[in-house]
Parts: structure tokens; sequence; C-alpha cells
């Protein structure tokens, strides 16, 4: 009897150590050199630290210098910019590109790769091809506008009030085709007979997008959008090397702030607060997520 | 002649004009869907005829989109003119070696959480899971602290360790592991199979689509990665592909062509990869919806 047991035991343990070897290697890795680090960030939040003299305790001086940082309502304002001029228009580029693809067509799987093309595209690449197209002295877009009777054509990203535009116009070109897959892989799961249903009542073109297609969307263009303002929140790289954050502040965003002052300026513990704004709107976007798939989920 | 008009007297429409409005829609997508490709390798083609020009050319308007004397030479002198070779090694090895410890570390926690019975093994899944909705941005201040205290700043060795454990890596490959059936692995149990065994003989070869998928959204993301590398690496011996590009550009602002010649070299390896692997990226996107 008591062998059995110590035997079941021992075979208990056994197993349990054959599955922690599968989940080792990476949760060793993940362990330390990610749930570490956040961990960390909270506590830094709290902290004064230049990176090289002895902590401090900051309290929530941190979090009331935010209230007191000029550049920081800047870039929180500009990154707002930035998301509300992304997201619905590259949403309705997205839906456009599906709905044209979702239909027998001759070249239809080359039109798609070729629309998500600019989404692997390097950012650095798209930026430095987006500024040489729109250099506003020498740039064709420019030219072309000159050559067609336009005296005064925008400076682009080197004037403040259509740097952002700029960009936005680079993002939008640069992410629809991703989006654009996600809907076309709901759209195709859109049952046919709907249509044809609709269309023995005699609805129109119009009326079978706005009361089948787009209803029965929502849940697609739901997770999209919040895709989409969670990436936009996090932008960095295109506007790091298309304008710099600049000219003056008119394009720093959260992320950008957050590295100057976090290795430019080496305040360590004040861009921990900054990044925890960013951690916040990021875990609410998440959050509403998370609680209107379920509730979809129980609608379907 | 009387079915070409738009109404027939009944009422009804010809045949004729539902066969010219049949074929109107799809002229109207067609031309849509040729005007928006174009207007999404306009930059593409740009950069390919701009890099096969003299600096003093590039911005020549009317634009000269075939370039009557194309100068190859661009493509050569980016090697010469700046360690370019050194930026797409680096890259490459980032790349190769990333991408390996990604997909060898994570199908075998993923086959864990998914097949395996243990203690912690919810809770230990959770945080995983967690930790994918928290924004790099928010702890890579933390994160690179750490790593200078570890002595690993400006060294590939940082990124490597940043960027091959992740929880993206493992909740895929773990969501691919559940969809296998049990019977499966029971039958290979009971054949006197080890956990191990069944890993790789069976669950490995299995799993070559999630494997593949994995690979593309790793390298790709590897490959162009800016950020990271803008953190950790100074020296320019150790720089990537992106940062050299960069550096490109701020030091030689004026040479037009070869920054363009540069551009494109640096997007080739990504587009021939997904070309070669687009299946299991579109198919990866459309199942999980996730952001490379």
């Amino acid at each position: 009897m008591k062998q059995i047991r110590t035997g079941r035991r021992r075979s208990a343990i056994k197993k349990h150590l054959v599955a922690y070897s599968f989940i080792l290697p990476n949760l060793l890795g993940f362990a330390a050199f990610t749930l570490v680090p956040m961990v960390f960030s909270l506590v830094l939040a709290f902290m004064n630290w230049d990176g090289a003299n002895v902590v401090t305790w900051a309290g929530l001086d941190n979090f009331i210098k935010l209230f007191q940082d000029e550049t920081f309502r800047i870039s929180l304002g500009n990154t707002f910019y930035y998301v509300i001029g992304t997201v619905p228009l590259t949403m309705i580029a997205a839906l456009l590109l599906a709905m044209l693809l979702n239909q027998r067509l001759r070249g239809r799987n080359l039109f798609r790769t070729t629309f998500f093309i600019p989404y692997i595209a390097s950012l650095v690449a798209v930026a430095v091809v987006w500024n040489m197209l729109f250099s506003p002295s020498m740039g064709p877009v420019n030219q072309l506008l000159l050559s067609l009777g336009m005296e005064n054509p925008p400076r682009w990203s080197a004037s403040v009030d259509w740097a952002m535009p700029t960009i936005i116009m680079a993002s939008i070109w640069q992410g629809m085709g991703y989006y654009m897959l996600i809907y076309l892989a709901a759209l195709q799961g859109i049952p046919y007979h709907l249509y044809e249903a609709a269309e023995i009542d005699g609805a129109n073109g119009w009326q079978k997008f706005r009361y089948i297609t787009l209803p029965l969307l929502t849940p697609a263009t739901f997770f999209i959008s919040m895709m989409l303002i969670i990436a936009c929140f996090k932008v960095f790289s295109l506007i790091w090397v298309m304008t710099g954050g600049g000219p003056g502040r008119a394009t720093n965003v959260l992320v950008i702030h957050t590295f100057n002052v976090a290795f430019r300026e080496f305040r360590f513990g004040y861009s921990s607060a900054i990044a925890m704004v960013l951690f916040v709107i990021v875990l609410t976007m998440t959050i509403i997520q998370f609680r209107m798939e379920k509730r979809w989920v129980s609608y379907m | 002649m009387r079915s070409l008009s738009k109404q027939t007297d009944r009422g009804k429409p010809g045949i004729l004009y539902l066969f010219f409005q049949a074929r109107l829609g799809k002229i109207i997508t067609y031309v849509l869907l040729i005007a928006m490709a174009f207007a999404v390798l306009l930059p593409f083609l740009w950069m390919l005829s701009a890099s096969l020009k003299l600096d003093k050319d590039v911005f020549r308007f009317p634009i000269q989109w075939i370039p009557a004397d194309p100068h190859w030479d661009n493509y050569v002198k980016i090697w010469t003119q700046i360690p370019f070779l050194t930026f797409f090694a680096n890259t490459v090895k980032l790349t190769v070696i990333i991408t390996m410890l990604q997909l060898f570390t994570s199908s075998f926690a993923g086959y864990a959480f998914a097949k395996l019975r243990f203690r912690g093994r919810n809770f230990l899944f959770l945080a995983y899971i967690a930790s994918i909705a928290i924004p790099w941005q928010s702890y890579m201040v933390p994160q690179f602290i750490m790593m200078r205290k570890l002595g690993l700043v400006d060294t590939h060795l940082s990124l490597i360790l940043l960027q091959a454990f992740t929880a993206f890596g493992v909740f895929l490959m773990r969501q691919f592991f559940i969809g296998i059936p049990d019977e499966i692995i029971d039958a290979a149990r009971i054949d006197g199979l080890s956990e191990y065994g069944i890993y790789f003989r069976i669950m490995l070869p299995l799993s070559k689509p999630a494997l593949a998928t994995l690979a593309i959204f790793t390298a790709v993301f590897v490959w162009n990665d800016f950020m990271g590398p803008l953190i950790y690496l100074n020296s320019e011996s150790l720089k990537t592909i992106q940062l050299g590009l960069r550096m490109f550009v701020m030091q030689y602002s004026a040479n037009y062509a070869l920054i363009m010649a540069a551009s494109l070299i640096s997007l080739i390896p990504v587009i021939i990869l997904f070309l070669i692997f687009q299946r299991f990226f579109v198919e990866g996107i459309a199942s999980t919806g996730v952001q490379g």
C-alpha cells in the first residue's frame, strides 16, 4: 500500500517536473526581462532617479509634475490629434478595400498582397521616402501642385500646421492593408443567403450594405478600432524619423516625450510617470474591448 | 434595341441592361482597385526610380520614371560609403537568433500550457496574457536600467534577451496546440512515448503552420524594429539596418539617390519573406488579429 502511494506521488512529482521543464526556458526570460521591469516601472514612477546618483522617494511628485509640464500637455494633445486623425480614416480605407476585394475578381490575391505591402515595410524607409516625396521645396508633390497653379503649397512636415496631417497620411497609407485583412476575414463570415433574401425583398446595394454588412461587421469594427487606438497611442518610429517631434513641438507625442525625458534628460523616475499615463490609456481600451467582446458573444 | 433602354414596357429591366449594369459594377471595382494599388505602390516606384538617378536628377520635374541612364552603381556605392554590410549582417544575426529562440521556447511552453497539467498553470498563463495588453513603451525605461546594471547596454545580447521570450509567441502556440485532439497524445503515451518524445515526434511536425506564422511575425518585427536598437545600440559596429539607414539620412542628407537605394535594399528581405510565407501571414492575422 505505502509503496504504491509513494510511487504515485513520485510520478506526480515527475509529471510536474516535466511540465515545468517545458515552460522554464521561456518563463525564465519572460519573467526576468518582461515581468520584473513591469513591476519595477510601477515603483520607479514614485522615485527620483537620474540613473547615477542615489534613488530618493518622490511620492506623488512625479505625477504632480505632469500637470505642470507643458511639453507633456502638448504631447498628450498631439497624441489625441494623431489618434483621432488616423483611426477613422484608416478604418474607412480598410473597409473600402476589403469590400472591393470581397468579390469574384481576377487578380484578387495580387491586389490583396499589394495593399498589404506597406504594412511590412519598415517605418524608417517609409518615413524617409515620404519626407522626400513631400519635401517642401523640391519634392514631386509640391512641384506637381506648383505646376497645377497652386501658389503656396503646404510645407508639409516642415510646417507646424501641416506636420501632423502629413504623418497621419503616411500612417493611413501604411496601416490600412493590415486592417483590410481583418475586415476581409469578417466579410467572408457573412452568410451569402442574407444578401439573397434581401435581394428578393428588393433591397438595393446601399440598403444591403447599411442593413446587413455594417451591422454584421460591428464586432470586427469594434475590434479593429480598439487595436488601432492602442497602436496609435504607441506611435514613435514614424514620427521620430519624419519630424523628430517637431517642428517645435508640433508632433511631439507621448512616447517621444517619454523617450526624451528618459534617454536624453535621464529623469528615469519622471519618465516612468509619463509612461504610466500611456499604460492607463491602453489598459482602459483593453478592458473596454474585453467587456464589449463578451457582450457581443452572448448576443450572437 | 428595345432591351437596351432602361426598362421594358412591363417594368422589368431588360437583359442587356442587366448585363451592362453587372459589367459596369465590375469595371468600377477594377478601376478603383487599380487606382488604389497604384497609390499604394507609388512611393515604392518613386523610390526605385530615384535610386537609379544622379542626386541632381532625383527631384527634376516632370518626373522621369524610367531613368534614361540608370546608375546601377548607386547600389554598389552604398556598401562602401557607409558600413552597410555590417548593418545588414547585424540585422540578419539578430533576426535569426531571436526568431529561433522564440520558436523553440514558445512552442515548448505553449505545449505545456495546452496539454500538460501542473500546479500554477492557470495563474502563469494569466500573467502571460495580461502582459500582452501592457505596452512595451510603458516599461522600456526600467528594462533599460536593468540591462545597464547587467552591463548589457550596447550589446546584441540585450536585444536578444528582450525580444526572444514573448507572451505573444506562447499564446499563439498554445492556441494552436489546444486544437490538436487529446486522443493523439493519449495514444502516444500508451505507446510509451515520453512527453519530450510526444513533443518532438508528434507535436512539432503537426505545428508547422503555427511555427511558420510565428516565425514570419517575429522575423519581420525584428528586421524592422527601430526603437529597440535606438535605445540599446550605440557602437557603429553593432547597429542594425534601420539605425544605419537613419544614420545615413542624417549624415549624407543630400545623397538622395543613395538614400533611396539603401531604403530599397532594407525592404527587399522582408518583402521576399512576406511573399514566400504570405499564406501564413494572412491566416495568422485572420485567425488571431494580432499586431505584428
